[in-house]
């Protein structure tokens, strides 16, 4: 690439500093007039919509929820530290209060008998409000894929899945950026449109029910998985 | 642990005490264990207790599938004046099975026998307030038994979302 280095001469005097300075005082004593003056309006003024800068503001300043299910909330502390700083974005103030909080990071297992407790936490959270499912257990219930675990997905809204297991505070940071990027207005879209593989689902034939219910059940009376 | 011959002899004592109480007895990798007739396990918890068996260090079920009967419960005692350990082992039927209670000798035995009772479904008479401990109270079917079907909830992956229930909307 070839670089041009010229001196910046009288030439660009508009950008200069000391002349915007002098525009300034010109405009507030009220002697811009007519074009001037519109050039004027029009370099220092930024337009945008209400709606547009409330969720700017927001997505910068997420209270996130002091709460934590088993092993990932371990990963999910480390983000506050100074290692991967989640301070940079502004989303460092953990509430202890769900009035007070906005996020609500799912960091581990979900058993039957917490689902009604956090659906409780969730309900209780004001809105806008968002959530982190975090991990294998909370998405697909992972390794405890058994009678006593309940996916997230079934009893309240996610917006971010983390995938993981656990997911390294990294990864976190990626969704909760994602997060960011979706509460925002930009989200980006998923994976299939990025990478344009649109139509690559996973398909299965017509007669084939094995998939449909939970995976890992046995016909009654068969203990081959026992 | 007692070895062979002691395992032997404390059998001969119990079965002087209560001659139906003993079925068997098992000396198995430096492990002694008692198979008691489930009939008579208060019988034989009294037996070894008065014998320095004072501290019942744990009580939990086994599922032992294709053997029959099915239902273990096992009492794990300590002697901790000779450091000596014992199993009682009493099995049952998954046809009713009932089993009298330990509370009376061993006040720890509450929580222990509730869990047997929540993951097994053994009743244990007499029991001061047996509910379910682990799984909500509505919950249907003992979980540990081996006869239970393993996986729970269907997940959600792109190819099923549309059709499973329970998505939130």
């Amino acid at each position: 690439m070839e670089v041009k280095r010229e001196k910046l001469g009288p030439a660009s005097a508009p950008d200069d500093f000391r002349a915007r300075q002098l525009l300034s005082r010109d405009m507030l004593r009220g002697d811009l007039e007519g074009e001037a003056l519109e050039r004027y309006v029009e370099q220092s003024i930024m337009t945008t919509t209400v709606e547009k800068a409330v969720r700017w503001s927001q997505g910068n300043s997420i209270y996130p929820m002091t709460f934590g299910l088993a092993c990932c909330a371990i990963e999910m502390m480390s983000i506050v530290g100074a290692r991967v700083d989640i301070a940079r974005f502004g989303w460092e103030a953990f509430r202890a209060s769900p009035r007070q909080a906005d996020l609500l990071i799912l960091s581990g297992r979900v058993s039957v008998k917490m689902a009604p407790v956090i659906r409780r936490i969730y309900d209780q959270m004001l809105e806008p409000r968002w959530a982190i499912s975090m991990g294998a257990c909370c998405s697909s219930m992972g390794v405890f894929n058994n009678y006593a675990l309940v996916p997230s997905d079934k009893f309240m809204p996610i917006d971010v899945h983390v995938p993981g297991c656990p997911p390294r505070p990294e990864a976190l940071m990626h969704g909760i950026l994602r997060l960011r990027d979706k509460i925002q207005g930009h989200g980006r879209d998923g994976w299939r449109e990025r990478y344009d593989a649109v139509g690559t689902e996973e398909v299965f034939g017509e007669g084939d029910s094995s998939h449909d219910g939970a995976i890992n059940v046995f016909p009654g009376g068969d203990t081959a998985g026992a | 642990m007692p070895d062979a011959t002691g395992l032997e002899l404390t059998a001969h004592e119990l079965r002087d005490r209560n001659a139906e109480s003993i079925l068997d007895t098992n000396f198995h990798r430096g492990r002694a264990e008692l198979r008691v007739a489930p009939a008579h396990v208060v019988d034989v918890l009294t037996g070894l207790r008065e014998k320095g068996y004072t501290f019942l260090a744990s009580l939990h079920g086994v599922d032992y599938y294709p053997e029959e009967p099915r239902l273990g419960v096992i009492y794990e005692l300590l002697n901790m004046h000779e450091v000596d350990r014992l199993s009682v082992n009493a099995r049952l039927h998954t046809d009713d099975p009932r089993i009298a209670t330990a509370t009376g000798l061993f006040p720890g035995a509450e929580f222990p026998e509730r869990e047997v009772y929540d993951m097994f479904g053994v009743v244990f008479d007499g029991h001061p307030d047996l509910r379910r401990i682990l799984m909500p109270e509505d919950f249907e079917g003992f979980p540990q038994r081996r006869d239970f079907p393993i996986g729970g909830e269907p997940v959600l992956f792109t190819y099923n979302e549309e059709k499973s229930y329970g998505k939130w909307q």
